[in-house]
């Protein structure tokens, strides 16, 4: 098992955001969380990766993880692309590329540069230009990128297509299909967007006010009517 | 015409001195958005401790490269005990923590080494004047050795993998946690080489101005106007702005103001620039793109 949550709470000063989720994240594949505004999906992330307060367990590769700080976390393999995307506007592409491997001292960092530009063509061509003065969805591919060059085992994403025009989401969701053929890497995806999140995940949990209600294999969910309409409105 | 020749030339020795604890103020308010009023008292400190290996009879390098160390380490130091505890409080805790770390290090260099004015020795001497008596000796070695710390500075930032994730640290704190930087280490570092570069200015000026536990309030004074011009959160600014107050205080002193008012000098740069403008000739812009 890559990522075992058990009765996890966390919240931000007085206020309460969950309340106590169990749900597991298996290796290779996608696994989604599922919610609307406010149900506690981006506050699960921060959670995992020691970003705010928590209580409960969050067992990462066999290891306890709650409480660690977030540079220890990331050290062991677990990468995230925060809302807001986490890239440092004010270096380089080539700059975020190199922070992304920072932590890592194998020889294949160079390797991984040339997978990425694989994957990311248009990275390739903004090479030394400053990170803020890419497009939304150039950032966003920078951020995964960035999450992706740390070699992770898991990689966490908030809410990759938003505020990206339609047909930029596809591009960025082609890829991460790809991604997800290629490198063997566990993703924990985060949407709002469940059409689009459900077709590219294997297994899905849908959160509301900080409780886990669903939950099950993607394709079981999208064929549920009663969960589509209740919960995913659509 | 020589004299003029020669001002602006004496101007951009003491621009040296500025530009260094101007690097010096910018590096930890990068990271904290603090000013270290202490940066000067820190530097002086330095520069006692560097004395009292010469006068123990140690060779002048020596003790300049074990100084430098030492003031890295103190630096350290004072980040991790006395900074990290406050680094979540309000910014009026900030400035009450830099307000008694100067007394405290004033006063404490005083105690230790005394107020008499003490002669600290140059490395640098010639048997004679050089192009043609424009320039001293010690002149041009403490520019020589200013702008070799500069450059070294730079390279580091520029090229080393280290020196990027202080940057990244000091950017975007939240993001550098998440590719696994240890930022409260980056800061300690950040502080560590400020200490190191003060110290080397603190060197660089005492043959010049004589060395007292006061000697670098004035000059804290000029760094702070030069890293105002140059923009405050901008490393290579604070240098330019640096050279820049050196020139036009030793300008002002030598045909305007006179000696004894040059430090309004900087006390007018410091208004003027943010009245005019307040991010600096140079100051960072960042272009976003949503």
């Amino acid at each position: 098992m890559l990522l075992e949550v058990k009765g996890l709470q966390a919240g931000y000063g007085q206020t309460h955001v969950l309340h106590g989720l169990d749900f597991v994240v298996e290796e290779g594949g996608v696994t989604a969380l599922l919610g609307a505004n406010g149900a506690g999906k981006t506050t699960t992330l921060r959670a995992i990766c020691g970003m705010v307060k928590t209580e409960g367990d969050i067992t990462f590769l066999g290891e306890r993880v709650t409480g660690r700080a977030t540079e220890d976390i990331a050290r062991r393999g677990l990468a995230h692309v925060p809302d807001g995307r986490g890239t440092f506007m004010e270096l380089s592409v080539e700059e975020n590329f190199r922070l992304g491997a920072y932590v890592r001292r194998d020889p294949d960092v160079r390797a991984d540069f040339e997978r990425m530009f694989e994957w990311f063509p248009r990275l390739k061509q903004r090479w030394r230009q400053q990170a803020g003065t890419l497009s939304g969805g150039e950032q966003q591919m920078l951020a995964i990128a960035r999450a992706l060059l740390l070699r992770p085992r898991l990689l966490l994403l908030d809410e990759p297509s938003f505020g990206l025009a339609p047909l930029i989401v596809q591009e960025i969701f082609g890829i991460m299909r790809r991604i997800r053929e290629e490198s063997g890497v566990g993703i924990l995806l985060v949407e709002q967007n469940a059409n689009l999140a459900l077709e590219l995940a294997d297994r899905a949990y849908l959160l509301e006010t900080g409780r886990i209600v669903v939950s099950g294999p993607a394709a079981e969910i999208r064929e549920d009517e009663a969960v589509r309409r209740s919960y995913l409105g659509y | 015409m020589d004299g003029f020749a020669h001002q602006i030339i004496a101007g951009i020795a003491t621009g040296g001195i500025y530009a260094s604890v101007a690097l010096a103020l910018v590096m930890i308010y990068q990271a904290t958005h603090h000013v270290n009023f202490a940066q000067g008292e820190m530097a002086t400190l330095s520069t006692f401790i560097a004395w009292s290996m010469v006068e123990a009879g140690f060779p002048y390098w020596v003790a300049f490269a074990a100084t430098v160390m030492v003031s890295f380490l103190i630096g350290v130091l004072v980040e991790r005990l006395l900074m990290r505890p406050v680094q979540n409080a309000p910014v009026l805790t900030h400035v009450g923590v830099f307000i008694g770390l100067l007394l405290i290090v004033g006063n404490m260099t005083g105690w230790i080494f005394g107020y008499t004015t003490k002669v600290y020795p140059s490395p640098f001497t010639s048997s004679g004047p050089l192009l043609g008596g424009l320039i001293s000796a010690h002149e041009l070695g403490s520019t020589a050795v200013t702008l070799v710390v500069l450059t070294l500075v730079f390279l580091f930032f520029r090229y080393t993998s280290l020196g990027l994730a202080m940057r990244a640290a000091a950017y975007n704190p939240r993001s550098a946690r998440l590719v696994g930087i240890r930022v409260g280490w980056m800061l300690a570092l950040g502080w560590g080489l400020a200490a190191a570069i003060g110290a080397v200015a603190g060197m660089m000026v005492a043959p010049v101005v004589f060395l007292d536990p006061t000697m670098m309030t004035g000059i804290l004074l000029y760094a702070f106007a030069g890293a105002l011009i140059g923009g405050i959160d901008n490393p290579l600014g604070a240098v330019i702005g640096g050279f820049a107050v050196g020139v036009l205080e030793n300008l002002a002193g030598a045909y305007v103001v006179g000696t004894e008012l040059k430090l309004t000098v900087a006390l007018a740069i410091i208004i003027g620039v943010l009245v005019v403008r307040p991010s600096g000739l140079l100051g960072r812009v960042v272009t976003s793109r949503v």
